[in-house]
């Protein structure tokens, strides 16, 4: 083995290495938006509109993120959607995304104690007021595990943005090996390098954990 | 979107998801072997077990599973390993199934009450029959709405082994998008098949379960 080619390939790693975070940060902020976004669409109770709502999350989940991404891509300019590869891979990521966070805000709203609410109410509160300084912050604390854990799903699906040349790590590892037939010395890299990326994120997430749950110790 | 091409994909698309189906369901019967096995090697009283279990269940989980096959193609050629891809393939995703469901045995085991094990104990079983009669029975019935869940999830992560080169659903409609000009159409149809196939899943998943309640009691 032969791991002298990052000498000379280090530049092209290390940006590929900044897009993989953009595009991880980027698609999963988006998530985050859109799942809170039908979250709080599916609480107005509309049947018609739940319905839709569950439908499109349920195909969301039931299909792979790959053909999610061919299709968005590749199919998308059928339908008039002509996006770059980056472009194409947040989005997808975060269409993915949005269907898993939205169910986690789901059972966050749930977990929020109903007396906080009403007792908010009571003090004549704004709806928005409870949205913003009761519902929130009750339900982060319920919800912080689930959301880490996603969030770190994610990062591993940005190696799949690999497949539509998006110039992330993956890529510009892949073609690395190819021009230096160091095939072996890459993918052993790549293996210990996310491994260790998701150890951390899996770290910082029970830090934030710690926090949200702290007042809970201060007694 | 042009019916007569989703029409004209549909016999392959359908034709490849069998491969899917049969790949997925091959990697998760090993899958169980090995989680059963990560799982007994993580409860294990003895340390250096335990440190492997834990070691392998955040290896297969914190890596990406494209990253994982990527290195089963290179590795096992170098140290002098012949098979072919869809032996590795579904050997990796073997792999990474062993670690999602040990932990879900895992967390099965921990869900039995500790007065099972010390009334067998009272009864004499000794500890294999404890472990085949009182644990296993139960951590099996326990798990298995997460294990219809992890089926899902390795149904649709079986996707990414179109990308060392396996012939399966994902990869023949990559390849028919490619010929017809109808990529739309084709990952459409591509990702109803899919999505019909984890809707069986977790039918027939909500029904072994009902049936798993009415016989505990």
């Amino acid at each position: 083995m032969d791991f002298s080619v990052y000498l000379h390939y280090w530049p092209k790693l290390l940006s590929g290495f900044g897009n993989t975070l953009f595009c991880w940060a980027t698609g999963a902020l988006l998530g985050i938006a859109l799942g809170f976004a039908l979250a709080l669409l599916r609480r107005t109770g509309f049947a018609p509109l739940l319905w839709l709502l569950r439908g499109v999350i349920e195909v969301v989940r039931g299909t792979p993120f790959l053909i999610q991404l061919y299709l968005l891509y590749d199919g998308g300019p059928a339908i008039g959607l002509k996006l770059g590869a980056m472009q194409a891979g947040i989005l997808a990521l975060g269409i993915y995304g949005s269907a898993y966070f939205t169910e986690i805000f789901r059972a966050g709203f749930a977990a929020v104690p109903r007396g906080q609410v009403e007792a908010a109410e009571s003090l004549g509160f704004s709806r928005l007021d409870i949205l913003r300084r009761v519902r929130l912050p009750a339900m982060l604390i319920a919800i912080v595990p689930a959301l880490t854990n996603m969030i770190i799903i994610l990062s591993k699906e940005t190696v799949v943005l690999s497949v539509i040349a998006v110039p992330e790590l993956m890529y510009q590892m892949q073609s690395m090996a190819a021009e230096t037939f160091a095939a072996l010395e890459t993918i052993i890299a790549m293996a210990v390098l996310y491994w260790l990326m998701v150890e951390a994120a899996a770290r910082l997430g029970r830090a934030a954990e710690l926090r949200v749950t702290a007042y809970l110790r201060v007694a | 979107m042009k019916l007569s091409a989703v029409q004209e994909a549909l016999p392959w698309l359908l034709h490849a998801a069998v491969t899917t189906l049969w790949i997925s369901v091959v990697a998760i019967v090993f899958g169980q072997i090995l989680g059963l096995l990560v799982c007994l090697c993580r409860v294990s009283p003895n340390r250096a077990l335990a440190r492997f279990g834990a070691l392998y269940v955040s290896f297969f989980r914190g890596v990406p599973l494209l990253v994982q096959l990527l290195l089963t193609y290179d590795l096992l050629p170098y140290i002098g390993i012949d098979v072919p891809p869809l032996a590795a393939a579904i050997g990796t995703l073997s792999l990474a199934s062993g670690a999602y469901s040990g932990e879900i045995y895992r967390g099965a085991l921990n869900a039995i009450p500790r007065g099972h094990v010390e009334a067998a104990q009272a009864l004499g079983f000794g500890p294999v029959a404890i472990w085949l009669r009182i644990l296993l029975p139960q951590a099996l019935r326990i798990s298995v709405p997460s294990l219809v869940n992890e089926l899902i999830l390795l149904l649709k992560a079986s996707s990414l082994i179109s990308i060392v080169g396996v012939t399966e659903l994902a990869r023949t409609s990559h390849t028919l998008a490619a010929q017809t000009y109808r990529p739309f159409e084709t990952y459409v149809t591509a990702a109803l098949i899919y999505l019909a196939m984890n809707l069986v899943l977790s039918g027939l998943g909500a029904a072994a379960e009902r049936r798993l309640a009415a016989a505990g009691h």
